[in-house]
């Protein structure tokens, strides 16, 4: 079986950024979003087809897809230990999904933009850039290596630096996106030193561990491995926004909805979770402690994320939150698994690791929904805030449903997808302890709580009527148009849809060993799961959905502090705010800048003066007088004709 | 017959005198007469030196009449800068000319 045309998926969005880039000054803006939208939807069909193709070839003789390797070259040698930097593409079951993925919730964003950045200005430089991002987060799932993984994770970052700062004469879009390029560079920082110790220690960049010997050989009894994973985890962390380097990520909704859809909410933030499940292998194998602590990591921001979630009034804001809890939920699932006999990978131990896939790939359905929701309402109602909506229910019915049910989904309600991933990641996290079970069921709980306050804050309580009656009396609110709507709908299908209709189950696709495994509900944790979380949902309805809020009001009265702090997000962009400028600037970069000011140019600078000086001493000599150089060289002609008799 | 010395000490004369010329005097009309001078010194003894030391050859008259051909050109086109520098300023004392230095 080849897959020869796979290097198709990469190269048609990169052909169409380069079009696009290059001549999309001198295009209508509708053929500049057609040639996007047409480019992306032949690479969401090959996906599509070699998915198909891919998990229709069947099982190899120990029951596991084969990884299929259709281009590998070596690009740059290293010169040391052998070591190559390699291009290619690697196909294997979560590279597979993740090309759905990808292309899937991209071809949605695409389609959507046409309404949704109609006539704006830089319509083709937006769609230039959504096709370069598509590209770069395609070849990031695709990499053979660790370092061809690096190479795209950093491109992937530029597009999302130059696609949040798409409204670039805006102040606040500036600074958000040099916010998330400095956060996540500082990040992918550890990243590198990571990839480059790992290199160094085992002679290899490859993913295929299973014929790099020098691993097995070295890491026995060393700390060097697990510290080269958790440097790369903290690039990781820094991509999928993991407490305390998640503070770019709500900035981000500055810009574009769709982008923050397509980028901030599906797919690059999951790159972080990407990269651990990449690599889980060597995780799981050699460092399953440090894997616990990403375990750790990953609660302790579900819970942050949560209840700061709770506090927000801008929908956006609320909706980023909830993506890095839910992201954290990922890493959670991750972090829990735990090595089978012998430290070789099984099945049930890894559990977490088949939930991580099955939630990122539902995640990336129904945050996509809710942010592209979210976006056909502040086109609506032109603002962010909640208090300038509710009651929206009226005005945008399919919008309301399709919102609904992704909240329903997030919030683990059966039979829409998010439970059924959510389920597992819980039953994972019982495996592991049962207080990191009842810690992720309760971050549950707050999901459902928070989201259902959000859909309630848009589409019912106080409705903001004289705001909307001056909405009408300018022109419209209501519903957005088809090109809008229908990617809502073609999304909310998949989230209904795929958690119980997959041939088989999610587990006979992707799981730790490769061999199918049959998910089980454990009706235990499936019940008190759906119990608590209609429990919150009920508790939300009652509080929020009414048309005034006399609950919600006396709460914020009787813990204004608490109020106050989750609003700020607890405080934590200050204390950065703080360490930054009134310690790392005052007393690093200061005094750093005096030595460049002072000393380093300061001996430049009298080096330059001395040279200067020495000069004026000289210049005398060259006077101008014609006989002065006469008389000179005759002396010297002199002096030479009695060196010579001599 | 006249000694060699003899010649020897004219063109010696000459010589000084034209370094001597070059060195003091102030206008470049002066100078460029103490340049003919110091050419013509060397002339003599290209002259001499070939008739009374090697008289079978002829190379010392040739170097004599190529070296009377360049100072003859020499002079005119030092005069000509003479000319368009007295045009400009008025004067041709050396001291003057100290404006092309550096």
């Amino acid at each position: 079986m080849d897959y020869q045309y796979t290097l198709l998926i990469l190269l048609l969005p990169f052909l169409s950024f380069l079009v696009l880039g290059l001549f999309g000054k001198w295009m209508s803006h509708k053929v500049a979003g057609i040639i996007g939208t047409v480019s992306i939807g032949v690479v969401a069909c090959l996906a599509f087809y070699t998915a198909y193709a891919y998990f229709g070839a069947g099982r190899d003789a120990d029951g596991t897809f084969a990884t299929e390797l259709p281009y590998n070259f070596t690009w740059l040698p290293f010169y040391i230990g052998n070591l190559h930097f390699d291009m290619g593409i690697m196909l294997d079951p979560i590279t597979v999904m993740m090309l759905i993925v990808i292309t899937t919730v991209s071809l949605m964003v695409h389609i959507y933009s046409f309404g949704y950045m109609h006539g704006e200005r830089g319509f083709q430089r937006y769609y230039a850039f959504l096709s370069l991002f598509t590209m770069s987060m395609l070849g990031l799932v695709v990499a053979t290596n660790i370092f061809q993984m690096y190479m795209f994770w950093e491109l992937v970052g530029v597009c999302s630096y130059l696609l949040i700062g798409f409204y670039y004469t805006t102040a606040p879009a500036v600074s958000a996106s040099k916010k998330a390029f400095i956060v996540t560079r500082f990040a992918d920082l550890g990243f590198l030193v990571g990839i480059l110790i790992y290199g160094f220690y085992t002679g290899t960049f490859s993913f295929d561990f299973t014929v790099s010997g020098s691993v097995r050989e070295f890491a026995g009894a060393s700390f060097i491995l697990p510290t080269a994973l958790f440097l790369m985890f903290i690039g990781g962390a820094g991509k999928s926004a993991m407490f305390p380097l998640h503070i770019w990520l709500p900035d981000a909704m500055e810009g574009p909805t769709p982008v923050s859809a397509l980028i901030h909410a599906a797919t690059m933030v999951v790159a972080g979770v990407f990269q651990v499940a990449r690599l889980f292998p060597l995780w799981i194998t050699y460092a399953p402690e440090t894997l616990h602590v990403v375990a750790w990591i990953g609660a302790f921001t579900a819970f942050y994320a949560a209840a700061v979630a709770c506090a927000q009034s801008d929908i956006k804001r609320v909706l980023a939150f909830s993506t890095i809890s839910q992201i954290a939920f990922m890493m959670v699932a991750l972090g829990v698994c735990i090595p089978g006999e012998h430290a070789i990978i099984d099945n049930h131990g890894s559990l977490g690791y088949m939930a991580s896939m099955y939630h990122l790939f539902t995640h990336a359905m129904f945050k996509a929904t809710l942010f592209l929701c979210a976006g056909c309402i502040i086109h609506a109602v032109h603002s962010n805030e909640m208090s300038m909506m509710g009651g929206m229910r009226k005005y945008m019915p399919v919008t309301n449903i399709t919102f609904l049910i992704a909240t329903l989904a997030i919030s683990g309600i059966p039979p829409f997808s998010g439970f059924f991933s959510k389920d597992e990641i819980l039953a994972a996290s019982f495996q592991y302890s049962p207080l990191m079970g009842w810690v992720m069921t309760g971050i549950a709980a707050m999901t459902a709580f928070y989201m259902f306050r959000v859909y309630y804050g848009i589409f019912w309580g106080t409705e903001n009527k004289e705001y909307h009656e001056e909405i009408k009396a300018h022109g419209h609110l209501g519903e957005a148009p088809l090109v809008m709507t229908l990617p809502l709908i073609l999304l909310t299908i998949i989230t209904i849809f795929v958690g119980w209709t997959l041939p088989g189950t999610f587990g006979s696709y992707v799981s730790a060993t490769g061999q199918a495994y049959v998910i089980h509900l454990d009706p235990k944790i499936a019940i008190t799961s759906v119990v608590i979380a209609v429990a919150s949902i009920l508790l939300a309805t009652w509080i929020y959905a009414r048309s005034s809020q006399p609950v919600a009001e006396r709460m914020k009265a009787a813990f204004p502090r608490l109020h106050e702090w989750a609003y700020r997000r607890f405080y934590i962009d200050e204390i950065y705010q703080f360490i930054t400028h009134r310690i790392i600037f005052a007393y690093i970069s200061r005094p750093l800048a005096w030595f460049d000011r002072h000393i380093v140019d300061g001996a430049l600078n009298g080096l330059a003066s001395g040279a200067n000086g020495i000069g004026e001493r000289i210049r005398p000599l060259q006077s101008g007088r014609v006989q002065q150089y006469a008389y000179v060289f005759f002396l010297g002609a002199v002096v030479l004709f009695f060196i010579m008799i001599i | 017959m006249i000694q060699i010395e003899y010649f020897l000490i004219v063109a010696a004369v000459m010589m000084f005198a034209g370094i001597f010329g070059f060195l003091t005097r102030r206008s470049t009309l002066a100078i460029l007469l103490s340049i003919e001078l110091m050419l013509n010194a060397t002339d003599i003894n290209f002259a001499v030196f070939n008739r009374l030391m090697y008289p079978a050859g002829h190379e010392g008259y040739f170097f004599s009449l190529f070296s009377i051909a360049i100072s003859a050109a020499e002079s005119a086109i030092a005069i000509a800068i003479m000319i368009n520098i007295y045009r400009q300023m008025k004067d041709i004392s050396i001291d003057k000319l100290q404006k092309l230095k550096w």
